[in-house]
Parts: structure tokens; C-alpha cells; sequence
């Protein structure tokens, strides 16, 4: 039976044959057969993954203690030179410059990406805002994030910096950012489970070659990265700490 | 840790003797300089069981104005302001020795004598069941809980 991979559902829709290809270039590499199952939302994942239907994921840093604190799985590596970050934005017209603009009952929009959502909680507390006194909205993806902004449904919106970047030019000049992460430290990482935990060194090795010959230049070219830096598992060890710092606790 | 000296301090300080939770001493001098949180950083910091620090980001060493190598091998409270309780440590130290999670804010000295607020989390590192070290993250503060941490403090003395 084929193992099973799947990537952290806030991938880019333009990335999705992307990461097909890196599938077809993860059996070629394994010389075994994988099956890339890509989830409609992260509640789906947690579910397949609780359920033991994972074995080899691109994990948003949220969920990377479940899966190495519960689920048992290792780190192999994390996007070299790429961390995720996160902006807060308002319509170009708003007046709001930053965030310590805002007021309490103000509405937002944001989609169900969790480490984009919590990055940009923290960036409202300086302005004393939490889950309490303002109003979320969920889209489905960063563009109908953007629609609300635009057409007024909302005062600010949420989104990963990356995201944001690929609006088209026309949507990004309707919007203006007001507030910026630089967390540097919160990062997506590939998380190997126990049923191919033989294959860990072959993988890494394999990855770590990748940037350095043209075929996986390309590879890594279409799931846009441009390298994988190896992790070690006190690396991962160390993020999932981090992240556990910065859950929301009503405590 | 050394005692601070007066030609490193940005503006007019106080002198003040520090005795600290580890039974250290030393003399700080604190100027009434506040030192403006970066945006959208969060400053992180790694220490050994006993609160010597093993690890520090960028931010810190930005913002508290000390070299990685002055701070790598110190304790944690080298950070500490003569304006927080010893109450609030002895609170944290208490806390995450067994298991838990502390948060609260804090008012830090700088190596300059200025001094920032920052909203902090302290969690112990577990392996296989072991405490093997601290993380702590410390994020920006409102100015409102800032208000209210700063009129706690006085009370606390």
C-alpha cells in the first residue's frame, strides 16, 4: 500500500501541480510509491493525521507538536531562507495608519491558516485587542480576504505576507498594510512519521542535494522554494517550545 | 555578573544593589530611558535548568543592547530592573519548577541602564519527561497593561 503525503493546507492555489511534481520526484528519490493527498482545510488534516493516514508532511508550524509530541514523527528539514510572516491590513482609503488605530469592535477577516491567525492576534495586542472585543470573519483563501477589505465588509484583514505578495497589482494598490511580523523563527517544516522513519537519512540526503542540480532546482522552483535547510530534531524540538509559548491560553 | 558603571549609561541613573534569586549581588544603574518595542518582533531566549542562558535571537541582543557573547553563559537576570519585584521571579521561578507556564509583564534593563516592557512567556523544555532548560518569549505590551503592571509593581515593592 502506498505511503501517504500531505501538505499544510495554506499552500498557494498556483503552487498545488507544484507540489505533484515534488511528490512524483519523492518516489522517484524513495523508489517507493506515495500517494500526495492534499486536504481542503486543516481540520480534515488534523483528523487524517489523528487517525494515523500520514506519513511524510510539509507541516505548518502549528501543527508540528501534535505531530511530533503525539504522532511521533521527526524532522528532516524546513525551507531555507523562508520563514512565515505575517501582515495586518486595512483598505488604502482607511484612514488607520497602524494598528494602534484600531478599537475594539472593529471587524476582521482572516482565513483558517492558524500560525497567520496567531501571529496577527499578537501583533494586536499592543492595541488591547483580542478574541474578545473584536469580530472574525473566515474566508476560504487570502483573495476573498482581500474582496471584504475592498468592498468595506470589514476593517482589516489578516494575511500571510507571502500571500499578500502575490495579490495582483491591481488588488495589493486597493490595500495598504499596517502591521508587520518579523518573527523570523516560525517556519513550515517536513516531518517524517514513524511508518518511514527507515527512509529519514536517504530523504534528507536527497533534499540537501536537491538545490545543487537543475532537475530539483526545477523541482524546488515549482513548490517555491529555493532549497531545504536539514533539520535536526531538537531544531524542531525547539520551534514546537516556541510555538507552545505563544498559544492562547484563557490562563 | 558585573557590576554596571556609569560611563555606560545612556542619560542620568540611579544606583541600585541587586541581590538576586540565585543569591548573586550586583550594583545596576537604571536611567529613566525607555527603549521603544521593534514592531512584530518577538524576543526569545533559551536558558539551562538553573536559568543560564544558552540561546538568544537577534531581537534580544538588539533591543537589550548586549553582544550574543555577553550574554551566552549569564544568568537570565541579568535583564533584571531594579523597579520589579523580587515577588514576580520568585512567582516564575515557582511556576514553570513545576511544569507550568508563566506569563506576565516585565520591565527589563537594558546594558545601557534604559529600560523596555515586554509581555513574557516562560515554558520548561521537557525531554523524554526531563526539564532540560527554559524558553522564554517576550512580545509587545499595551501601554495599558503597562499602566496597570507598573502600579502592581509599586505596591509589591
Amino acid at each position: 500500500m502506498a505511503h501517504t503525503f500531505t501538505v499544510s493546507p495554506d499552500f498557494s492555489p498556483r503552487l498545488a501541480p507544484g507540489w505533484f511534481v515534488f511528490n512524483t520526484w519523492l518516489q522517484r528519490t524513495l523508489e517507493m510509491p506515495i500517494h500526495l493527498e492534499l486536504f481542503e482545510g486543516f481540520d480534515a488534516q488534523r483528523e487524517a493525521i489523528r487517525a494515523d493516514k500520514v506519513d511524510l508532511i510539509y507541516a505548518n508550524p502549528f501543527d508540528a507538536s501534535m505531530l511530533v509530541r503525539e504522532k511521533g514523527f521527526r524532522a528532516v528539514a524546513a525551507p531555507a531562507d523562508k520563514s512565515d510572516e505575517a501582515l495586518v491590513v486595512v483598505a488604502e482609503g482607511n484612514p488607520v495608519q497602524r494598528v494602534l488605530d484600531l478599537l475594539p469592535g472593529c471587524r476582521f477577516a482572516s482565513t483558517d491558516d492558524p500560525d497567520v491567525h496567531r501571529m496577527c492576534m499578537i501583533l494586536l495586542e499592543p492595541a488591547d485587542l483580542h478574541s474578545g472585543n473584536i469580530q472574525m470573519v473566515t474566508c476560504d483563501s487570502y483573495v476573498l480576504v482581500a474582496k471584504e477589505l475592498i468592498q468595506g465588509k470589514v476593517d482589516a484583514g489578516f494575511f500571510l505576507e507571502a500571500a499578500f505578495e502575490e495579490l495582483s497589482s491591481m488588488v495589493r494598490s486597493q490595500l495598504k498594510p499596517i502591521g508587520r511580523s518579523r518573527i523570523q523563527v516560525v517556519r513550515h517544516v517536513l516531518l517524517i512519521g514513524p511508518s518511514l522513519a527507515s527512509k529519514q537519512a536517504e530523504l534528507a540526503t536527497a533534499l540537501a542535494a536537491m538545490a545543487e542540480n537543475e532537475k530539483g532546482k526545477g523541482v524546488l522552483e515549482s513548490i517555491g522554494l529555493s532549497g531545504w535547510e536539514l533539520l535536526d530534531q531538537e531544531d524542531v524540538e525547539f520551534m514546537v517550545d516556541l510555538m507552545e509559548t505563544l498559544v492562547e491560553r484563557s490562563s | 555578573m558585573k557590576d554596571m558603571i556609569p560611563a555606560q549609561i545612556a542619560g542620568e541613573g540611579r544606583e541600585v544593589r541587586l541581590r538576586y534569586f540565585n543569591g548573586g549581588e550586583r550594583t545596576v544603574i537604571a536611567s529613566d530611558l525607555e527603549v521603544p518595542y521593534p514592531e512584530g518582533r518577538l524576543i526569545v531566549s533559551r536558558t539551562d535548568p538553573e536559568g543560564v542562558i544558552t540561546h538568544v535571537n537577534d531581537s534580544f541582543c538588539e533591543i537589550s543592547g548586549y553582544h550574543r557573547d555577553e550574554l551566552i553563559g549569564q544568568p537570565h537576570c541579568i535583564l533584571r530592573h531594579p523597579d520589579m519585584p523580587a515577588a514576580a521571579f520568585k512567582d516564575l521561578w515557582t511556576t514553570v519548577l513545576a511544569g507550568g507556564r508563566w506569563h506576565g509583564y516585565v520591565k527589563n534593563l537594558c546594558k545601557d541602564g534604559r529600560f523596555y516592557w515586554v509581555y513574557a512567556t516562560v515554558i520548561p523544555n521537557l525531554r523524554n519527561g526531563k526539564v532540560v532548560g527554559f524558553t522564554s518569549v517576550r512580545r509587545e505590551a499595551s501601554r495599558t497593561k503597562i499602566r496597570e503592571a507598573e502600579e502592581l509593581y509599586r505596591t509589591m515593592g
